[in-house]
Protein backbone atom coordinates (compact mmCIF):
# COMPACT_ATOMS: atom_id res chain seq x y z
CA UNK A 1 0.00 0.00 0.00
CA UNK A 2 1.57 3.40 -0.72
CA UNK A 3 0.54 4.49 2.78
CA UNK A 4 2.77 1.73 4.43
CA UNK A 5 6.23 3.46 3.81
CA UNK A 6 4.76 7.15 5.06
CA UNK A 7 4.36 5.54 8.10
CA UNK A 8 7.74 4.31 9.19
CA UNK A 9 9.58 6.58 11.72
CA UNK A 10 11.13 9.94 10.68
CA UNK A 11 14.53 11.17 10.79
CA UNK A 12 14.93 13.62 13.14
CA UNK A 13 15.92 16.56 10.91
CA UNK A 14 13.04 15.55 9.18
CA UNK A 15 10.84 15.96 12.22
CA UNK A 16 12.85 19.21 13.29
CA UNK A 17 11.56 20.69 9.53
CA UNK A 18 8.16 19.68 9.89
CA UNK A 19 7.71 21.00 13.62
CA UNK A 20 9.86 24.07 12.45
CA UNK A 21 6.89 24.44 8.95
CA UNK A 22 4.32 23.81 11.80
CA UNK A 23 5.33 26.72 14.11
CA UNK A 24 5.63 29.00 11.37
CA UNK A 25 1.92 28.44 10.15
CA UNK A 26 0.89 28.71 13.87
CA UNK A 27 2.44 32.52 13.96
CA UNK A 28 1.04 33.37 10.48
CA UNK A 29 -2.29 32.12 11.61
CA UNK A 30 -1.78 34.03 14.72
CA UNK A 31 -0.84 36.98 13.01
CA UNK A 32 -3.42 36.79 10.59
CA UNK A 33 -5.94 36.38 13.47
CA UNK A 34 -4.56 39.73 15.35
CA UNK A 35 -4.80 41.78 11.77
CA UNK A 36 -8.16 40.82 10.88
CA UNK A 37 -9.34 41.71 15.02
CA UNK A 38 -7.61 44.84 13.98
CA UNK A 39 -9.10 45.40 10.73
CA UNK A 40 -13.13 44.42 11.62
CA UNK A 41 -12.83 46.70 14.64
CA UNK A 42 -11.77 49.84 12.62
CA UNK A 43 -14.64 48.95 9.94
CA UNK A 44 -17.20 48.21 12.59
CA UNK A 45 -16.80 51.45 14.53
CA UNK A 46 -16.96 53.56 10.72
CA UNK A 47 -17.09 57.25 11.18
CA UNK A 48 -18.05 56.80 15.06
CA UNK A 49 -14.42 56.66 16.01
CA UNK A 50 -14.51 60.15 14.96
CA UNK A 51 -18.07 61.30 16.87
CA UNK A 52 -16.90 60.49 20.44
CA UNK A 53 -17.40 63.08 22.82
CA UNK A 54 -15.31 63.50 25.55
CA UNK B 1 10.87 4.52 23.32
CA UNK B 2 10.77 5.61 19.73
CA UNK B 3 11.13 9.11 18.51
CA UNK B 4 7.89 9.05 16.84
CA UNK B 5 5.99 8.69 20.44
CA UNK B 6 7.55 11.62 21.73
CA UNK B 7 6.62 14.30 18.94
CA UNK B 8 4.36 15.32 16.13
CA UNK B 9 5.21 13.80 12.88
CA UNK B 10 2.68 15.97 10.86
CA UNK B 11 3.14 18.61 8.46
CA UNK B 12 1.17 21.57 7.61
CA UNK B 13 -0.08 19.99 5.05
CA UNK B 14 -1.47 17.02 6.93
CA UNK B 15 -3.14 19.06 9.42
CA UNK B 16 -4.86 21.35 6.59
CA UNK B 17 -6.39 18.08 5.22
CA UNK B 18 -7.88 17.41 8.62
CA UNK B 19 -10.05 19.71 7.44
CA UNK B 20 -11.46 18.13 4.42
CA UNK B 21 -11.06 20.91 2.07
CA UNK B 22 -13.77 19.59 -0.65
CA UNK B 23 -16.53 20.03 1.77
CA UNK B 24 -15.13 23.14 2.85
CA UNK B 25 -15.71 24.79 -0.78
CA UNK B 26 -19.15 23.74 -0.98
CA UNK B 27 -19.61 25.28 2.28
CA UNK B 28 -18.26 28.25 1.72
CA UNK B 29 -20.10 28.49 -1.68
CA UNK B 30 -23.59 27.91 -0.13
CA UNK B 31 -23.16 30.21 2.99
CA UNK B 32 -21.68 32.73 0.78
CA UNK B 33 -25.05 32.38 -1.43
CA UNK B 34 -26.97 33.09 1.96
CA UNK B 35 -25.22 35.95 2.91
CA UNK B 36 -25.26 37.80 -0.50
CA UNK B 37 -29.44 36.66 -0.64
CA UNK B 38 -30.41 38.46 2.88
CA UNK B 39 -32.08 41.32 2.56
CA UNK B 40 -29.92 44.24 4.11
CA UNK B 41 -26.72 45.14 3.99
CA UNK B 42 -23.41 44.58 5.46
CA UNK B 43 -19.56 45.91 4.78
CA UNK B 44 -17.82 43.77 2.24
CA UNK B 45 -15.16 42.85 5.11
CA UNK B 46 -17.44 41.98 7.76
CA UNK B 47 -19.30 39.47 5.24
CA UNK B 48 -15.55 37.88 4.28
CA UNK B 49 -14.92 37.23 8.01
CA UNK B 50 -18.12 35.63 8.07
CA UNK B 51 -17.29 33.40 5.50
CA UNK B 52 -14.24 32.58 7.05
CA UNK B 53 -15.40 31.70 10.38
CA UNK B 54 -17.77 29.74 8.67
CA UNK B 55 -15.20 27.92 6.46
CA UNK B 56 -12.83 27.76 9.60
CA UNK B 57 -15.97 26.13 11.61
CA UNK B 58 -16.45 23.44 8.61
CA UNK B 59 -12.61 22.80 8.58
CA UNK B 60 -13.57 22.11 12.13
CA UNK B 61 -16.15 20.07 12.20
CA UNK B 62 -14.32 17.66 9.42
CA UNK B 63 -11.19 17.57 12.03
CA UNK B 64 -13.43 16.26 15.03
CA UNK B 65 -14.91 13.60 12.50
CA UNK B 66 -11.70 12.60 11.08
CA UNK B 67 -10.80 12.23 14.80
CA UNK B 68 -13.94 10.26 15.85
CA UNK B 69 -14.05 8.21 12.54
CA UNK B 70 -10.34 7.35 12.13
CA UNK B 71 -11.06 3.25 13.31
CA UNK B 72 -13.68 3.07 9.94
CA UNK B 73 -11.69 5.35 8.04
CA UNK B 74 -8.56 3.14 7.80
CA UNK B 75 -11.23 0.23 6.64
CA UNK B 76 -12.40 1.74 3.85
CA UNK B 77 -10.57 2.53 0.34
CA UNK B 78 -11.80 6.06 -0.06
CA UNK B 79 -10.70 7.36 3.42
CA UNK B 80 -7.66 5.23 4.24
CA UNK B 81 -5.49 7.82 3.07
CA UNK B 82 -7.01 10.27 5.27
CA UNK B 83 -4.04 11.89 8.35
CA UNK B 84 -5.10 10.16 11.60
CA UNK B 85 -5.89 6.27 9.83
CA UNK B 86 -2.30 7.03 7.88
CA UNK B 87 -0.75 7.42 11.43
CA UNK B 88 0.57 11.22 9.89
CA UNK B 89 -1.85 13.28 12.58
CA UNK B 90 -2.48 11.32 16.36
CA UNK B 91 -5.53 11.22 17.01
CA UNK B 92 -5.16 13.54 19.82
CA UNK B 93 -4.02 15.82 17.65
CA UNK B 94 -6.90 16.24 15.27
CA UNK B 95 -9.38 16.22 18.45
CA UNK B 96 -7.43 19.36 19.95
CA UNK B 97 -6.78 21.15 16.36
CA UNK B 98 -10.88 20.32 16.11
CA UNK B 99 -11.68 21.88 19.43
CA UNK B 100 -9.54 24.66 19.09
CA UNK B 101 -10.90 25.89 15.62
CA UNK B 102 -14.50 24.93 16.46
CA UNK B 103 -13.96 27.10 19.56
CA UNK B 104 -12.04 30.09 17.74
CA UNK B 105 -14.17 30.59 14.80
CA UNK B 106 -17.84 30.72 16.98
CA UNK B 107 -15.92 33.41 19.13
CA UNK B 108 -14.91 35.38 16.27
CA UNK B 109 -17.55 35.02 14.47
CA UNK B 110 -20.00 36.17 17.90
CA UNK B 111 -17.37 39.07 18.54
CA UNK B 112 -16.90 40.02 14.88
CA UNK B 113 -20.15 39.76 13.08
CA UNK B 114 -23.20 38.64 15.19
CA UNK B 115 -24.06 36.03 18.00
CA UNK B 116 -27.00 34.65 16.45
CA UNK B 117 -25.26 33.62 13.38
CA UNK B 118 -22.21 32.11 16.08
CA UNK B 119 -24.70 30.36 17.89
CA UNK B 120 -26.11 28.79 14.55
CA UNK B 121 -22.61 27.68 13.89
CA UNK B 122 -22.10 26.22 16.94
CA UNK B 123 -25.48 24.38 16.81
CA UNK B 124 -24.34 22.94 13.34
CA UNK B 125 -20.44 21.76 14.40
CA UNK B 126 -21.95 20.24 17.08
CA UNK B 127 -24.80 18.22 15.22
CA UNK B 128 -22.63 17.34 12.81
CA UNK B 129 -19.75 15.79 15.70
CA UNK B 130 -21.81 14.23 18.43
CA UNK B 131 -24.99 13.98 16.67
CA UNK B 132 -23.92 12.64 13.54
CA UNK B 133 -20.42 11.56 13.67
CA UNK B 134 -20.61 10.26 17.56
CA UNK B 135 -24.11 9.15 17.95
CA UNK B 136 -26.35 8.17 14.84
CA UNK B 137 -23.54 7.57 12.07
CA UNK B 138 -23.02 3.55 13.12
CA UNK B 139 -26.48 3.46 14.62
CA UNK B 140 -29.57 4.04 11.90
CA UNK B 141 -29.42 3.31 8.51
CA UNK B 142 -30.58 7.24 8.22
CA UNK B 143 -27.37 8.13 9.34
CA UNK B 144 -27.39 10.63 5.92
CA UNK B 145 -30.67 11.90 6.12
CA UNK B 146 -29.71 13.39 9.97
CA UNK B 147 -26.17 14.33 8.99
CA UNK B 148 -26.83 15.96 5.88
CA UNK B 149 -28.84 18.53 7.97
CA UNK B 150 -25.27 19.54 9.74
CA UNK B 151 -24.63 20.11 5.62
CA UNK B 152 -27.37 22.25 5.09
CA UNK B 153 -27.20 24.91 7.51
CA UNK B 154 -24.24 26.63 6.01
CA UNK B 155 -26.47 29.67 3.85
CA UNK B 156 -28.63 29.83 6.84
CA UNK B 157 -25.68 30.92 8.62
CA UNK B 158 -24.50 33.54 6.15
CA UNK B 159 -28.16 34.73 5.56
CA UNK B 160 -27.83 35.19 9.49
CA UNK B 161 -24.85 36.36 9.60
CA UNK B 162 -26.39 39.49 7.28
CA UNK B 163 -29.78 39.68 9.25
CA UNK B 164 -28.75 38.70 12.70
CA UNK B 165 -32.39 37.12 13.32
CA UNK B 166 -33.58 33.44 11.86
CA UNK B 167 -35.71 33.75 9.06
CA UNK B 168 -37.82 31.36 7.61
CA UNK B 169 -37.16 32.55 3.96
CA UNK B 170 -33.43 31.05 4.88
CA UNK B 171 -35.22 27.97 5.42
CA UNK B 172 -35.81 27.03 2.22
CA UNK B 173 -32.19 27.20 1.05
CA UNK B 174 -31.57 24.87 4.07
CA UNK B 175 -34.57 22.48 2.88
CA UNK B 176 -32.99 22.25 -0.85
CA UNK B 177 -29.59 20.84 1.12
CA UNK B 178 -31.12 18.54 3.10
CA UNK B 179 -33.22 16.93 0.66
CA UNK B 180 -30.43 16.39 -1.66
CA UNK B 181 -27.61 15.20 0.69
CA UNK B 182 -29.22 11.42 1.01
CA UNK B 183 -29.71 10.86 -2.86
CA UNK B 184 -26.93 12.64 -3.47
CA UNK B 185 -24.18 9.82 -0.87
CA UNK B 186 -26.99 7.11 -1.59
CA UNK B 187 -25.46 7.24 -5.27
CA UNK B 188 -22.33 7.66 -4.41
CA UNK B 189 -22.24 4.44 -1.51
CA UNK B 190 -24.35 2.49 -4.70
CA UNK B 191 -20.85 1.73 -5.81
CA UNK B 192 -19.03 1.54 -2.80
CA UNK B 193 -21.23 -0.49 -1.11
CA UNK B 194 -18.16 -3.16 0.11
CA UNK B 195 -16.44 -0.03 1.90
CA UNK B 196 -19.05 0.71 4.04
CA UNK B 197 -20.14 -3.10 4.65
CA UNK B 198 -16.21 -3.41 5.65
CA UNK B 199 -16.27 -0.94 8.33
CA UNK B 200 -20.03 -1.67 9.13
CA UNK B 201 -21.56 1.61 8.87
CA UNK B 202 -24.99 0.90 8.50
CA UNK B 203 -25.22 2.68 4.89
CA UNK B 204 -28.95 1.73 3.21
CA UNK B 205 -27.24 -0.27 0.38
CA UNK B 206 -25.49 -2.27 3.28
CA UNK B 207 -28.64 -2.30 5.29
CA UNK B 208 -31.68 -2.75 3.21
CA UNK B 209 -29.68 -3.34 0.17
CA UNK B 210 -29.46 -1.88 -2.91
CA UNK B 211 -33.04 -2.00 -5.00
CA UNK B 212 -34.20 -0.51 -1.60
CA UNK B 213 -31.70 2.35 -2.11
CA UNK B 214 -32.41 2.80 -5.68
CA UNK B 215 -36.62 3.18 -4.63
CA UNK B 216 -35.38 5.77 -1.70
CA UNK B 217 -33.13 7.83 -4.34
CA UNK B 218 -36.08 8.15 -6.57
CA UNK B 219 -38.65 8.71 -3.64
CA UNK B 220 -35.98 11.70 -2.77
CA UNK B 221 -35.49 13.27 -6.56
CA UNK B 222 -39.39 13.48 -6.66
CA UNK B 223 -39.33 15.36 -3.54
CA UNK B 224 -36.24 17.18 -4.65
CA UNK B 225 -39.08 18.67 -7.78
CA UNK B 226 -41.50 20.84 -5.31
CA UNK B 227 -38.64 21.50 -2.87
CA UNK B 228 -36.43 22.87 -4.78
CA UNK B 229 -39.08 25.67 -5.71
CA UNK B 230 -39.24 26.92 -2.49
CA UNK B 231 -36.67 29.58 -2.55
CA UNK B 232 -39.46 31.28 -5.47
CA UNK B 233 -41.96 30.82 -3.18
CA UNK B 234 -40.51 32.21 0.22
CA UNK B 235 -39.39 35.11 -2.22
CA UNK B 236 -35.69 34.38 -2.16
CA UNK B 237 -35.99 33.52 -5.96
CA UNK B 238 -37.56 34.73 -8.75
CA UNK B 239 -38.23 33.30 -12.80
CA UNK B 240 -34.77 32.58 -13.20
CA UNK B 241 -34.29 30.41 -10.73
CA UNK B 242 -37.90 28.62 -10.80
CA UNK B 243 -37.45 28.00 -14.81
CA UNK B 244 -33.98 26.41 -13.84
CA UNK B 245 -34.96 24.61 -10.60
CA UNK B 246 -36.87 23.03 -12.68
CA UNK B 247 -35.16 21.60 -15.61
CA UNK B 248 -32.38 20.51 -13.45
CA UNK B 249 -34.59 18.95 -10.71
CA UNK B 250 -36.45 17.11 -13.74
CA UNK B 251 -33.02 16.10 -15.36
CA UNK B 252 -32.25 14.95 -11.58
CA UNK B 253 -35.51 12.84 -11.51
CA UNK B 254 -34.63 11.39 -15.09
CA UNK B 255 -31.09 10.01 -13.71
CA UNK B 256 -32.64 9.02 -10.69
CA UNK B 257 -35.11 6.77 -12.84
CA UNK B 258 -32.38 5.25 -14.91
CA UNK B 259 -31.10 4.41 -11.48
CA UNK B 260 -33.89 2.32 -11.05
CA UNK B 261 -34.31 1.10 -13.89
CA UNK B 262 -30.96 -0.46 -14.86
CA UNK B 263 -30.20 -1.81 -11.70
CA UNK B 264 -28.08 -4.91 -12.92
CA UNK B 265 -24.69 -5.50 -14.28
CA UNK B 266 -21.81 -2.67 -15.55
CA UNK B 267 -24.82 0.23 -16.24
CA UNK B 268 -26.15 -0.37 -13.17
CA UNK B 269 -22.57 1.57 -11.51
CA UNK B 270 -22.56 3.76 -14.41
CA UNK B 271 -26.16 5.13 -14.19
CA UNK B 272 -25.22 5.53 -10.26
CA UNK B 273 -21.61 7.44 -10.87
CA UNK B 274 -23.76 9.33 -13.45
CA UNK B 275 -26.33 10.61 -11.13
CA UNK B 276 -23.52 11.35 -8.34
CA UNK B 277 -21.69 13.64 -10.18
CA UNK B 278 -24.87 15.10 -11.98
CA UNK B 279 -26.30 15.70 -8.25
CA UNK B 280 -22.74 17.87 -7.72
CA UNK B 281 -23.59 19.57 -11.04
CA UNK B 282 -27.27 20.09 -10.00
CA UNK B 283 -26.85 21.47 -6.47
CA UNK B 284 -23.84 23.87 -8.00
CA UNK B 285 -25.94 24.81 -10.66
CA UNK B 286 -29.20 25.93 -8.26
CA UNK B 287 -27.01 27.99 -5.74
CA UNK B 288 -25.64 29.63 -8.67
CA UNK B 289 -28.64 30.91 -10.46
CA UNK B 290 -29.95 32.65 -7.36
CA UNK B 291 -25.82 34.58 -7.63
CA UNK B 292 -26.92 35.00 -11.39
CA UNK B 293 -30.52 36.51 -10.30
CA UNK B 294 -28.75 39.12 -7.80
CA UNK B 295 -26.23 40.25 -10.39
CA UNK B 296 -28.49 40.51 -13.43
CA UNK B 297 -30.70 42.46 -11.07
CA UNK B 298 -33.76 39.82 -11.30
CA UNK B 299 -35.67 40.40 -7.75
CA UNK B 300 -37.50 37.36 -6.34
CA UNK B 301 -41.09 36.66 -6.45
CA UNK B 302 -43.17 38.25 -3.53
CA UNK B 303 -43.59 35.61 -0.52
CA UNK B 304 -46.18 33.44 -0.98
CA UNK B 305 -47.04 34.61 3.06
CA UNK B 306 -48.06 38.07 1.13
CA UNK B 307 -50.72 36.60 -0.26
CA UNK B 308 -52.26 35.53 3.21
CA UNK B 309 -52.10 39.06 4.79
Amino acid sequence: MSGESERGVLRPEEQERRRRSRSIAIALALAAMAVLFFITTIVRLGGNVADRTF
Amino acid sequence: MTAEALGSTASVGDYLQLLKPRVMSLVVFTAFVGLTLAPGSVHPWVAAVAILCILIGAGAAGALNMWYDADIDALMARTALRPVPRGRVKPGEALAFGLFLAGTSVFMLGTLVNWTAAALLAFTIFFYVAIYTIWLKRLTVQNIVIGGAAGAFPPMIGWTAVTGSLDLASLTLVLVLFVWTPPHFWALSLYRTGDYARAGVPMLPVVAGTEETRRQILIYSVVMLPVSMLPALAGVAGWLYAAAALVLSAVFLGLAYIVRRDHEGRSANRAAKRLFTYSLFYLFGLFLVLLIERALGIGPFPPLTNLLS
